[in-house]
């Protein structure tokens, strides 16, 4: 299965900022280059970007969830 | 002589040894976050173990040479690779001229230090080549690398490749991390209660630290004894009339979360402060990620003496093993 791993550890957020919709919700089609959430860490918050594309599973981490550098965020399908 | 900077990773500076003798005007000691990694890698590859080497942390840089080097990565556990093929940590390795060295994902740690031979070469300001971004000092223009720096290095020697640092005399944190803090001047200040709580609760990392702190959440607040504040002291209970910060001291502002100040902490400030992280384990604050669980433990004089005398041994069997 396709998968959207974390680049950073930190904080993962699904939202560009808490009163805004998320960047991407299950079922929604992603495609190379396609934000799908931030990680933030050292005060700066980083996007995360999708390399390939497919359809959203399952996110795999909750907004504000701790994450490892390389951890599975998303699940993808065909 | 020198190499390209493809992709900068999230924040990859010049540091050696750092900037002593400044901070008495509040110019932060700076250098490597993890000292004794900076040293072994800078004897991989034959350079001076003050030599400048570049620090990436969380993610790595993609390097393209323009020379032929010796290259060694040492601290964090992040695989390096040269047009794709794996090379180990803690160990020496050659990179050609036009070849590109990349990274994986980080494993564990946090910082990575990359040292060349012949070393960094970018201009010293006060006597270092450590990047001090605030200050823009040292490091190239003052700043972490950019897409496109074309970065100097020195006259390298060229040393072979594959000596390596044996495997039980690198470090990384354990698990859980254990902090090992001298209480200082202000403890007073704290409840006993505060102070048992301090030591007693599990702290975490925040996604915060940086290489001016080391900010921690997850405990009790401190709670202080009550005193009237005195002429040129914050209202708050956490301020004091200003101090002096030694690296490694603890401020707690507003009682809440402990920031352990580290390279590119200013010098001095209206924050109490719990006391210090010995010397001996700072390098290892360098290493903890976001959210690592961590505890502090209460040590006297003595045992941060003893500390501080077994890492310099440490580091003696590096060098003799390298030498």
């Amino acid at each position: 299965m396709k998968q959207i791993l974390s680049p950073l550890p930190g904080t993962f957020y699904r939202k560009p900022a808490p009163d805004q919709p998320v960047y991407k919700s299950e079922g929604d089609s992603v495609a190379p280059g396609d934000v799908i959430g931030l990680v933030e860490v050292m005060k700066s918050f980083h996007e995360v970007k999708s390399e390939t594309e497919g359809k959203v599973k399952a996110f795999l981490v909750e907004n504000e969830g701790p994450v490892t550098a390389g951890q599975p965020l998303v699940d993808l399908e065909d | 002589m020198a190499f390209k900077v493809l992709n900068p990773g999230l924040f990859t500076t010049v540091q050696d040894l750092g900037r002593p003798g400044y901070f008495h005007l509040g110019i932060p000691i700076s250098g490597a976050m993890d000292r004794f990694a900076l040293r072994a890698a800078n004897l991989l590859v034959g350079n001076d173990e003050g030599a400048a080497a570049l620090e990436s942390v969380f993610m790595g840089p993609q390097l393209e040479f323009e020379v032929d080097a010796t290259v060694a990565v040492t601290g964090a556990d992040m695989p390096a690779r040269v047009d794709g093929e794996a090379k180990p940590g803690w160990t020496a390795f050659k990179v050609r001229a036009g070849q590109v060295l990349t990274f994986d994902y980080l494993k564990g740690g946090a910082r990575i230090y990359i040292a060349i031979s012949g070393g960094v070469d970018t201009p010293p300001s006060l006597d270092s080549r450590s990047t001090y971004p605030i200050g823009a000092l040292g490091g190239v223009e003052g700043r972490p690398l950019a897409i496109g720096d074309i970065v100097p290095l020195g006259n390298g020697v060229g040393i072979k490749e594959g000596r390596s640092v044996p495997e039980n005399l690198r470090r990384l944190p354990g698990s859980p991390v254990e902090l090992r803090v001298l209480p200082g001047l202000y403890w007073r200040l704290i409840t006993e209660e505060a102070g048992r709580n301090f030591f007693g609760d599990e702290w975490t990392v925040a996604p915060e630290a940086d290489r001016m702190g080391y900010r921690f959440r997850g405990g009790r607040p401190i709670q202080f004894e009550e005193r009237k504040q005195p002429f040129g002291a914050g209202s708050d209970p956490s301020n004091i009339v200003d101090g002096c910060y030694p690296y490694g001291s603890i401020q707690v502002p507003g009682g809440t979360e402990p920031i352990v100040l580290h390279r590119d902490a200013v010098s001095g400030g209206g924050y109490f402060t719990l006391g210090a992280v010995i010397s001996a384990d700072m390098d290892l604050i360098g290493q903890l990620q976001p959210h690592t669980p961590t505890r502090f433990v209460k040590v006297d004089m003595k045992t941060a003496l003893t500390a501080r005398h077994d890492r310099q041994s440490l580091l003696g069997k590096v060098r003799a093993s390298l030498s």
